[in-house]
């Protein structure tokens, strides 16, 4: 299996190798904003006794030429009806979008040509073959036909031998591949990727980031979507963090962990302490399992913690409390995001 | 490309609808060619023979516009609303609805090639129809346009059933509870002429009495209502469905959230 997955780095390398001249002259400056989402309201009207639902609640969003931008956020959040309203599926109650430079209302032929949508769910005509239905998407998006690009694009994603298969022949990771390739059959400059791993296995995950890594170097710009926090480590440039239809934080990767990132480390006690001695005592310290665990919480997430817990080791040897063991953890992407969803009011304010 | 007609987005949906046609070239062609045959040895040979002729026509050939026209309109009707039922159901529109594609463009792909499977069933109907009865066609081009006319507007018709539904149970109500006895009824296998008051007035109202006389003028040069009539009527429906499908198209109803 390893060696299949090299294979398949092996073909991805060469199809970026033999596409890069043909593709894409305008990779140019990463920070030029490629979409420009402004005042985004989504309201789907009640039915019944239902109430309406405010999907999207004045959301602002610029995503950068070239990048790749995570949004994260919990089921319901929003996430897919923000693509949706980008692609054309969705009808915004409010707000205005802008693709490269151009108003998406205005503009939407010309705007929608150069946008690639993986959806989330596996819609496809399942009884059709892989290679005409990467052929239809070509065609639907107006671009000429063109069997030696179709088959670049088959042969990236390892799909060129079961280019006769039906589609309700493939495996779940081999149709959502199929699925990419519609995507990228008309060259988009922006890629929308809505959950592109759910329901994969890790190896064809971590076969998918190559994926989209390559597309990357292609200059293509890609919004993805997930539930996997380590798929938006993994991958994402900058990170978006949207529930109940706000968007509650977007910031690089790196600036979100020093922002908001932790240090923790367990000092577990020889004898137990009642109370923490005041000699000791500083912002962040606790006592926890009854007193037999020394907690520390704090530090900016990108290394500056270890030096209060090092000062904490220090403190404690010249008090003569003994401990027996230190664990220590940098909080993740994931820690992150949990806290900004459970303490929504709070960030907002 | 914001204006003009993207005539690649629109082969790419014909050619597509004419592809899954022939994967399912049975339940298409051959299942509604079968059906017809049906008609011409029941009505046609069996019980035609003991018929008296109709306005001097021959009672076998009476009927072939008439079932004609009774394929041409559930077919259209069905392959028309097949075509954008399933990606809706499948949800596969997504692609469509993503694509640079105008009301132009996906009515020419969806609705050409619901025409166009409709032409290919006519012509083979009307070459089955050789073999059971004798008849000869007045107007051939007339015939045609008729034709062409009428698989257009009932694909149209299709279409936007395809899109009001949201089941298959719906997708089929409109054909089987509306279409077919309105077909029936519609001087299919008789001339209105041949009904007592009020009756023959009540059949005015039916607007298949119309589709039916245009048909068959084209064929015979008589018919129950005048030829100008029918060809009004059977235009006035196209537009309509056409005015439909671009409001649905353009406040998204029943397409996008």
């Amino acid at each position: 299996m390893q060696r299949g997955v090299s294979l398949i780095f092996v073909k991805c390398a060469f199809f970026l190798a033999s596409c890069i001249t043909g593709m894409k002259a305008h990779i140019a400056a990463v920070t030029d904003p490629i979409l420009k989402i402004t005042g985004l309201d989504k309201t789907y009207p009640g039915r019944g006794a239902a109430p309406a639902v405010k999907a999207l609640d004045n959301v602002d969003l610029e995503i950068r030429k070239g990048e790749i931008f995570a949004l994260l956020g919990p089921n319901g959040a929003g996430k897919t009806t923000l693509i949706g309203a980008v692609c054309g599926l969705v009808r915004p109650t409010g707000g205005t979008i802008e693709a490269f430079g151009k108003d998406l209302h205005r503009d939407w032929r010309n705007i929608r040509s150069r946008i690639g949508l993986v959806p989330q769910e596996m819609a496809v005509d399942i009884f059709d073959t892989v290679i005409r239905s990467v052929r239809y998407s070509r065609g639907l998006f107006g671009r000429p036909a063109d069997e030696k690009r179709i088959e670049e694009v088959l042969r990236a994603l390892s799909l060129w031998d079961k280019r006769d298969a039906e589609l309700r022949m493939l495996s779940g990771g081999m149709k959502r591949r199929v699925l990419i390739a519609k995507a990228l059959a008309h060259d988009p400059d922006l890629l929308f990727l809505d959950e592109p791993t759910a329901g994969v296995d890790v190896e064809l995950r971590r076969d998918m980031w190559r994926q989209i890594d390559i597309l990357r170097e292609l200059g293509v710009t890609i919004i993805l979507t997930t539930h996997y926090i380590e798929e938006a480590e993994e991958m994402a440039d900058r990170v978006g963090v949207i529930d109940n239809g706000r968007i509650l934080l977007v910031d690089d990767k790196a600036a979100i962990m020093t922002r908001l990132g932790r240090t923790e480390a367990s000092f577990a006690l020889n004898e137990p302490m009642l109370e923490i001695p005041p000699t000791i005592m500083r912002e962040g310290l606790s006592l926890s399992e009854e007193g037999r665990v020394l907690v520390f919480r704090g530090g900016d997430g990108a290394g500056g913690g270890k030096e209060a817990v090092a000062e904490v080791a220090q403190q404690l040897a010249r008090q003569g409390i003994g401990y027996s063991a230190i664990d220590m953890r940098e909080s993740s992407l994931e820690d992150i995001f949990v806290k900004l969803v459970e303490d929504q009011p709070e960030i907002a304010a | 490309m914001t204006m003009g007609f993207n005539a690649r987005s629109a082969w790419a949906i014909y050619k597509r609808e004419l592809a899954r046609a022939w994967r399912t070239v049975f339940g298409t062609i051959i299942s509604p060619v079968l059906t017809t045959c049906l008609y011409f040895i029941v009505f046609g040979a069996a019980i035609g023979s003991r018929m008296t002729d109709i306005g001097g026509v021959n009672y076998g050939a009476f009927i072939v516009p008439g079932l004609l026209l009774l394929t041409l309109l559930s077919e259209s009707t069905s392959n028309g609303s097949f075509g954008i039922y399933m990606p809706r159901f499948t949800g596969a529109i997504y692609e469509l609805l993503s694509a640079p594609v105008s009301v132009a463009e996906t009515l020419v792909g969806f609705v050409g090639a619901a025409v166009t499977k409709s032409l290919i069933i006519a012509v083979i109907i009307l070459a089955t129809a050789t073999l059971f009865v004798d008849y000869t066609i007045a107007h051939p081009f007339l015939a045609f346009v008729y034709i062409v006319l009428v698989a257009s507007s009932f694909s149209l018709f299709g279409f936007i059933l395809g899109l009001w539904a949201d089941g298959f149970e719906k997708l089929q109500m409109v054909p089987l509870l509306v279409l077919t006895p309105l077909t029936f009824l519609g001087g299919t296998f008789y001339s209105i002429d041949m009904l007592a008051e009020p009756w023959r007035t009540v059949a005015l109202f039916n607007p298949i009495v119309y589709l039916v006389s245009g048909l068959r003028w084209t064929f015979f040069e008589q018919s129950d209502v005048t030829i100008g009539v029918a060809f009004v009527a059977t235009a006035g429906f196209l537009a309509l469905c056409i005015g439909i499908i671009s409001w649905i198209f353009r406040t998204g109803w029943r397409l996008r959230d």
